[in-house]
């Protein structure tokens, strides 16, 4: 009876608060710019909106009041159309918020953006750690990963489970060669050495030239400085060549979930990779996927860290909005955001340094072998933690002029 | 141990002299889908006159028929090798018979331009249906492993692909310039007229030729869909080098659109070795310098 | 050296009416005028880029019959060259500009010159594979960004007093750029110049027996239309702030082919209507996602097979007038 009474009274409190809440509604609108029908269609694009939606769903939960719409764009993976829309969006839509954009040419394009007309941009898709290095802005944050973070947790943590000599195939072009110096500093201080380099051109098709030199050199771990399309050509020939049969570990630097999708378990087995996110980690993650799964309606997709990566943001940022009383412009909100620390149930507890690095923890992934996946989606094995004070570039050496 | 230097001039690098050897075998592997593609597009414009534009889209179309046998009907590599060409060889007969044989009465530069267009709805419609990613595709078990040769570890594979292009490549060689129904073909693209006189259907001749072309370039899918990624996207930058490798050789000839493919993968196989950095220029740069000294192509007849 | 035959030629046109193009014109510059104050200023200013640029690439293909399949090296390489120009070297807007369109000159001058020694179907695949090379080396060189561009371009002040940064400043200027360009290339078209462009179009070996040097007819043409989708490409990059791969890859060299093919290829208008529309899809495709590609493949396809003269070039057959 008594504990009626008090639950009746929590409860009357919160339609209190509630109450008072509902009487200022308070209108968000968010622009999602993806790509919905390319390249990145399959780690940002649609999984994205309904993360967004999930995320706004959650909020409502919570502050009725709050009542948010949300745009998307489709920027072909092209910096111009990503450009026009962000401009669109602003001007003409009156978005508050922008947020996504796989593709780090069309990230950095609409960052500068959102800087001139001032209005926030959370960055979950694109890699480039430029974002928050010597190009970041007080407009921008960058929340999910970067390349930092990717060479930083696979390099160190390989070196301390003893792949400690290193050969890099690199994709011959400013991105790859981002990749191959952060990972290269990161294995020599952990201790390991680098053997060799070799850099081959963007989409390669045939790769047996730059493995054979990675076999002879006998190091044993070959890093696989390169993205897509070049990242999955060249674990498919590493395969047909036995090199990790052969005992060489090949360690990839940039692979999503859909890129093992596309190898299959039985190519990939033993390739591994950080990522700051994977759903099958533990309940909540579980959870939120059924979630998910409901909301993108086709079975054959998985949620990648960067659909987390939106919904932990959008979460973020309206608690900020909340707490600001309103939607206020992109230099108020970072600064807010910045203030409080993140905590959601996919990523935990986490803070936002003042370049506009988003930290969390880190992890280092193993591909599964075929007969370990029990069910459509399990193919990983977390190896190692890497803490969030470890996880990404500290602030101090990023280079970006908003640190002191 | 033996080493093989550049001269001084060009860099001065050295490797040993096994793995050189070894490299040019992988050139030639390399070469092999150079020569196959570029066969098709010489056997479709022979007879058509007509550059397939949708020729990458169509050997991307190889290999996802060999993903769909696989995962709708079990069927494995083997069985792909020759059922993916057969079927995509009859979308391609449906292409002719509907759109390109309206077109070839007016510029050859509108069958450039449809089949361009074909190309991107291929592309579309299986990026829809299957995301940009890729689609795994496991090499078939018989051919697993590899040998070691002493100077390289060749996978089975490898060989395979090697042994298999050639046989297909001089077979067709064989059939357009030592049989009669080559004969036959050639004669139409001469004169059509004359050879419509002797009771020979050239319509349908047409029809199946460039099914044939097709047929060819899935046939390549198929055989790239365990060591390349499958994905929608796979055909679209490989044409344009393809297209710079006829218009080195010309595509007068059918000897000469082989040879070219297998020459010109050795080239690029070396030039990763010594220049990786030039490697995917290097066909473009070769293309700038035949078409200043033979402007009609290695193999090509002066039109 | 005025081949009469070819002025016969055009003069026994059939029934064709005066008065399309300056009807057209008017309409054309009063839509450009009012634009701005339409509809948003930065998208029309993006679209007038894309005109100039499929106006340029017409005047081959439409003049000369010569199909290029590499435009976008012009018009992608200029756009870096005026990027970094304004942004490193802090040239101001008009010789950034100038600098990228020089560029742009000077490749067209070496691609040209190897392209025209093959004709038809050769020529477009040679244009394409050149084309593909110089994007590798974008892709590759340091100045570019690779994947990640050129950002952050200042629009600066043209000749010392338009500041750029006013977003109807700029839309001007663009739009006197596009118009210097249109009028400069119907200039060309009515030229003698062009009246043997377009008796090589017709038939060439008869030109070389008139005893036109055609390959050097055909090299300037060439030359002027990779200058031209220069300009309108170091144009872009001051426009958008911004400069990347986009612009250089082979899909934007088949999206120009796209454009003036819908619009309809030689004619003047054509280029114009078809990248307003192009563009204007790109935007409200978005809301179709993954459609675009199929849309565009499938515009291709029903040009070819169905509307071979294209928009305009239709709507100036219905009319009987020349556009």
């Amino acid at each position: 009876m008594k504990r009626l009474f008090l639950g009746a009274a929590a409860l009357a409190a919160l339609v209190l608060v509630g109450g008072a809440q509902a009487q200022q509604p308070i209108n968000v609108k968010i622009g999602i710019i993806t790509d919905m029908s390319s390249l990145y269609a399959d780690i940002a694009g649609p999984g994205s909106v309904a993360a967004a939606r999930l995320a706004i769903a959650d909020f409502k939960k919570l502050h009725p009041n709050v009542n948010v719409e949300i745009l998307v764009g489709d920027h072909l993976n092209k910096p111009d159309v990503g450009t026009q829309l962000a401009n669109q969006f602003i001007d003409v839509d009156k978005v508050d918020m922008l947020i996504d954009t796989p593709n780090s040419g069309v990230a950095l394009a609409i960052s500068q953006v959102a800087a001139n007309k001032n209005v926030i941009y959370i960055v979950s898709g694109a890699a480039a750690s430029d974002l928050t290095g010597p190009k970041c802005n007080a407009n921008t944050i960058h929340w999910t990963y970067d390349t930092w973070m990717l060479a930083n947790g696979t390099g160190s943590a390989l070196v301390k489970t003893g792949g400690t000599s290193w050969f890099f195939l690199t994709s011959d072009y400013a991105f790859g060669h981002a990749l191959e110096r952060d990972t290269m500093a990161v294995v020599k201080a952990s201790g390991g050495n680098v053997i060799g380099a070799v850099r081959h051109p963007l989409n390669t098709n045939d790769f047996s030239s730059f493995l054979l030199q990675a076999q002879a050199s006998k190091a044993k771990v070959i890093g696989l400085a390169n993205a897509g399309g070049d990242t999955i050509n060249s674990i498919k020939q590493a395969a047909e060549f036995g090199i990790v049969a052969g005992g060489q570990s090949l360690a990839g630097l940039l692979v999503f979930a859909s890129d093992v999708n596309a190898l299959g378990l039985k190519t990939a087995q033993g390739l591994v990779l950080t990522e700051s996110w994977y759903w099958d980690m533990n309940d909540a993650n579980r959870e939120w996927k059924k979630r998910w799964d409901a909301e993108r309606k086709d079975p054959s997709k998985l949620p990648t860290m960067i659909h987390a990566g939106v919904y932990s943001a959008i979460l973020h940022y309206l608690k900020a909005v909340v707490a600001e009383g309103g939607a206020k412009d992109g230099k108020t909100m970072v600064a807010k955001m910045k203030s409080m620390p993140t905590d959601d149930i996919l990523f935990g507890k986490g803070t936002i340094d003042p370049n506009g690095r988003k930290r969390h923890p880190a992890y280092l992934l193993e591909v599964k072998k075929p007969d370990e996946s029990k069910y459509p989606g399990d193919i990983y094995k977390v190896r190692a933690t890497i803490p969030a004070d470890q996880a990404f570039r500290p602030a101090k050496d990023s280079g970006c002029p908003l640190v002191n | 141990m033996f080493e093989f230097c550049l001269p001084a001039i060009l860099g001065g690098k050295c490797i040993p002299s096994a793995a050189l050897f070894g490299q040019l075998l992988i050139g030639l592997i390399n070469g092999s889908f150079y020569a196959l593609l570029s066969l098709g597009l010489a056997v479709i414009f022979g007879m058509l006159n007509i550059i397939n534009f949708a020729h990458g889209a169509q050997y991307m179309l190889g290999a996802f028929t060999a993903y769909l046998l696989l995962q709708l009907t079990g069927l494995g590599y083997w069985p792909a090798l020759v059922i993916a060409p057969i079927v995509v060889g009859i979308t391609g007969i449906i292409v002719e018979r509907t759109m390109l044989q309206w077109l070839y009465k007016l510029d050859h530069l509108y069958g450039l331009l449809l089949t361009f267009g074909i190309a991107l709805i291929l592309e579309g419609v299986v990026r829809n249906k299957y995301g940009s990613a890729g689609l795994p595709y496991t090499l078939p078990d018989s051919l697993r492993g590899g040998q070691n040769l002493g100077f390289m570890f060749l996978p089975n594979y490898r060989a395979w692909v090697i042994g298999a292009s050639l046989v297909v490549c001089f077979g067709t060689w064989f059939i357009i310039e030592r049989t009669r129904l080559g004969a036959y073909l050639r004669a139409a693209t001469e004169n059509p007229t004359l050879v419509r006189a002797f009771g020979i259907n050239v319509p349908r001749m047409i029809t199946l030729t460039y099914g044939f072309g097709v047929a060819l370039a899935a046939f390549a899918g198929v055989m790239a869909a365990p060591i390349y990624n499958v994905s929608p996207q796979m055909g679209s930058e490989l044409i344009i080098v393809v297209f710079a490798v006829v218009v080195i050789g010309g595509m007068g000839s059918i000897l000469g659109a082989i040879f070219t493919g297998f020459g010109l993968g050795v080239i690029e196989g070396l030039t990763k070795v010594f220049f990786p950095e030039a490697s995917n220029t290097v066909i473009f740069v070769i293309m700038a310098i035949v078409l200043l000294v033979r402007p009609a192509g290695l193999f090509g007849r002066r039109a | 050296m005025e081949p009469a035959a070819i002025e016969q030629k055009d003069e026994s046109a059939p029934a064709i009416r005066a008065g399309g193009v300056p009807v057209a014109f008017a309409i054309m510059l009063a839509l450009i005028a009012a634009a701005p104050f339409v509809t948003y200023p930065l998208f029309v200013m993006q679209v007038l880029c894309f005109a100039l640029f499929a106006c340029a690439f017409n005047l081959l293909i439409g003049y000369v019959g010569l199909l290029s399949f590499g435009h976008a090296l012009y018009f992608g390489w200029a756009s870096y060259v005026c990027a970094h120009t304004a942004k490193v070297w802090g040239l101001p807007p008009e010789l950034a500009i100038l600098t990228g369109a020089a560029f742009a000159c000077g490749c067209g001058i070496v691609a040209g010159s190897l392209a025209i020694r093959r004709q038809g179907i050769y020529f477009a695949m040679i244009t394409l594979a050149l084309a593909q090379m110089m994007y590798f080396f974008a892709l590759q060189a340091k100045f570019t960004g690779g994947e990640d561009g050129i950002q952050g371009v200042p629009r600066g002040k043209m000749f010392g007093v338009l500041d750029l940064g006013n977003e109807l400043v700029m839309y001007y200027v663009t739009a006197a750029i596009f118009l210097t360009g249109f009028l400069l290339i119907y200039r060309i078209i009515h030229s003698p110049f062009g009246e043997v462009l377009k008796a090589i179009r017709e038939n060439e070996a008869r030109a070389i027996s008139l005893g036109y040097k055609t390959d050097r007819y055909k090299l300037m043409a060439f030359v002027l239309s990779a200058t031209l989708a220069g300009v309108a490409g170091a144009t872009k990059a001051i426009v958008l702030q911004q400069a990347s791969l986009t612009d250089v890859n082979w899909p934007m060299s088949g999206e120009v082919v796209l454009i003036a093919l819908l619009g309809g290829l030689g004619t003047l208008f054509g280029p114009v209507l078809g990248a307003l529309i192009i563009l204007a899809m790109q935007y409200k495709l978005s809301s179709f996602g993954e459609w675009v590609l199929v849309a565009q493949g499938a515009i291709f396809v029903l040009c070819v097979l169905l509307f071979r003269r294209g928009i305009v070039g239709e709507i100036a057959n219905f009319f009987r007038i020349r556009l």
